[in-house]
């Protein structure tokens, strides 16, 4: 008893959020039992925990200097079953002498914190309190001085930069190959060209084209292809006379949206058939989106429903719908788990990456395709670098593996 | 200068936003935070714009009488009261109308929670109603596909265990269905994978470079 006094005593000196902690920890480790009023608070039976040691600190590397890693040894009580020990209390001050400020606490049999709180270029120094049901036992040591610094390059991501570089390169070339009139093959792609067909068969029923950018804001790279597909689909039902709807689920795709439907009436020589009212603004809300496109197809029966972008759960349920109007329906995700949906509902499907090949396909703009070949040149690299890898694994040679690890 | 401005931001953000991924110095991932951050102010006056879109449409729809017109005065009025509701819980106390208990987070949780759990619980019929079709077995390859399907299907539920525990370890459903996982469907999908990222890389690069500047409109 006189023991576990003295040893709590100093702690509370020194800090109360300790204290506070290891009564909040104490507390909600006790809320799980049941116990008598009238009996003994364990505190009185148990003798404080034996404390943590070992505490020792870095600076996390490849990053703004923005946290520091700690690590310790276990307190020989916190062992499973023996329940001395509660948690760990992680404090720091700017000296070794104090103010001492409790970072954070972590639960027992935890070895390790990484303090996300620190400002660079400034020192610190930490302290580790073992906290149990017998009391607080305040660090032996203190470690320090430590201090988070800014790295001027993530050495996790070589494998990325050159792969980057190689990218790059190889786009630049048959761009500017491409440029040059050597305009390069690409395979058919039966969905991209279904998209002229399904716009061609509502001019021919005399009704409009459905078209959807997907359900993400302008920061998802498949909204930006998708726009991108709406401009040359907007093009052909300026040409072809055909109304368009495009519902859109965020406010910045729309006003992207609205200008280039605008844009490609206006290129087409078409600028009286654009209907003001043709780019809708939905809402960023999933299903309140599903309900207002479900109803257009419905309502309107639009002849074609092209769907261009990131879908999810909605996917089904619009592909669905749309089937059961009897609308040509084409879609294109990079979404692997809708990918199947979509296959099943629709008559024709862009699977991931012919997703983005699609704008340069419809386009036929050289520069446009010579991208396209460029990404084809990397894909050999990596069926490449994969075999590569797979023969020196087999052989015990890790090298390579690790250099291709990102995290 | 028009369009040479715009290309010209795209390309100098574009290609700094590249370097923060390689470059984690403070020098670097400060103003790139900051960007982000940007963003969010744009999206909040894009919503200004997305607000009045869905008033023009639903009024102008209203106003000539349009076939389910009385649904669009719903629309409009609804739009109205919760934005209302919205500005009135956000004036007088801090966290605005997020806050538990307020009337704004009341029409959520009671009126558009519910609508949308509704909408979302339908999926269900979809799906039955689409697997029908897709396990109609008209080619091999639909026949590899139901087949494939059937095993994972029952593969994972404790009754295709139950069925197949007379059989090796290897031909039992549980086993088939997931070296199917495993293998053949992790496979395709790295794969499809793999080829969607190369297109993202160089669907950014073109519109880094300019090549691709459709999302800048305007005459041609």
């Amino acid at each position: 008893m006189g023991r576990m006094r003295r040893g709590c005593v100093p702690g509370a000196g020194r800090g109360r959020a300790v204290l506070l902690a290891a009564a909040a920890l104490a507390a909600l480790a006790g809320a799980g039992r049941a116990q008598p009023r009238a009996a003994v608070p364990p505190a009185l039976l148990a003798p404080p925990p034996a404390p943590a040691s070992g505490l020792i600190g870095d600076d996390v590397s490849n990053d703004a200097g923005r946290a520091l890693t700690l690590s310790w040894k276990l307190s020989p009580d916190d062992s499973v079953g023996l329940h001395r020990v509660r948690g760990y209390a992680i404090e720091r001050a700017p000296d070794p002498s104090g103010p001492w400020q409790l970072v954070d606490s972590v639960a027992a049999r935890t070895a390790r914190f990484v303090d996300q709180s620190v400002r660079r270029n400034t020192d610190y120094f930490y302290r580790v309190t073992t906290l149990g049901p017998g009391g607080i036992t305040p660090a032996r040591s203190v470690t320090g001085p430590l201090r988070a610094t800014s790295s001027w390059f993530n050495d996790r991501r070589y494998s990325v930069l050159v792969a980057t570089i190689l990218f790059f390169g190889f786009v630049l070339y048959f761009m500017a190959s491409a440029q040059s009139g050597k305009k390069p093959f690409v395979r058919r792609i039966p969905g991209i060209n279904a998209i002229e067909e399904a716009i061609g068969r509502a001019t021919e029923m005399g009704r409009s084209v459905l078209f959807l950018p997907g359900i993400l804001d302008i920061d998802e790279i498949q909204t930006v292809a998708g726009l991108v597909i709406l401009e040359n689909v907007a093009k052909l039902t300026a040409k072809y006379e055909t109304p368009i709807t495009v519902p859109v689920s965020y406010p910045i795709p729309f006003t992207i949206a609205e200008e280039m439907v605008r844009a490609a009436y206006l290129n087409s020589a078409r600028p009286e058939l654009y209907d003001p009212t043709s780019v809708r603004f939905i809402s960023p809300e999933q299903f309140a989106y599903v309900a207002a496109v479900t109803g257009i197809m419905l309502r309107d029966r639009p002849a074609a429903h092209i769907f261009m972008g990131a879908f999810f759960a909605e996917s089904l349920l619009l592909a669905e719908t749309g089937f059961s109007t009897g609308a040509i329906q084409v879609a294109g995700t990079a979404n692997v788990h809708q990918l199947p949906f979509f296959v099943v509902a629709c008559d024709y499907t862009l699977i991931g990456e012919e997703l983005y090949a699609a704008s340069a396909y419809l386009s036929g703009d050289p520069k446009l395709v010579g991208s396209l070949k460029g990404a084809d040149l990397l894909k050999i690299l990596i069926i490449a670098s994969i075999i590569i890898g797979c023969v020196l694994e087999t052989l015990r040679i890790h090298g390579f593996t690790h250099w291709m690890q990102t995290q | 200068m028009k369009r040479e401005l715009p290309l010209l931001t795209t390309a100098l953000i574009g290609l700094f936003m590249i370097l923060s991924f390689f470059v984690p110095h403070e020098w670097v991932s400060v103003p790139a935070d900051f960007l982000q951050a940007t963003a969010i102010i744009l999206v909040a006056f894009g919503y200004v714009l997305g607000g009045a879109n869905v008033l023009r449409v639903n009024l102008d729809a209203v106003s000539k009488r349009a076939p389910g017109w009385p649904y669009k005065v719903l629309l409009v009025v609804a739009l109205l009261v919760t934005v209302i509701i919205g500005v009135l819980d956000g004036i007088p106390r801090e966290g605005g109308f997020l806050n538990a208990g307020t009337r704004s987070k009341w029409i959520y949780d009671q009126v558009y929670s519910p609508m949308a759990a509704t909408l979302f619980a339908l999926l269900a019929f979809f799906i039955a109603s689409a697997a029908f079709r897709a396990f109609r077995i008209r080619t091999a390859e639909a026949a590899f596909l139901a087949i494939a399907a059937l095993i994972v299907m029952l593969g994972r539920v404790p009754i295709g265990d139950r069925m197949t525990a007379w059989l090796p370890h290897a031909f039992q459903l549980g086993t088939m269905q997931q070296w199917i996982m495993d293998f053949p469907q992790n496979a395709a999908k790295r794969a499809i994978l793999i080829g969607a990222a190369l297109g993202v890389m160089a669907t950014g690069l073109r519109v880094i470079l300019g090549v691709e500047r459709s999302y800048l409109s305007g005459e041609e």
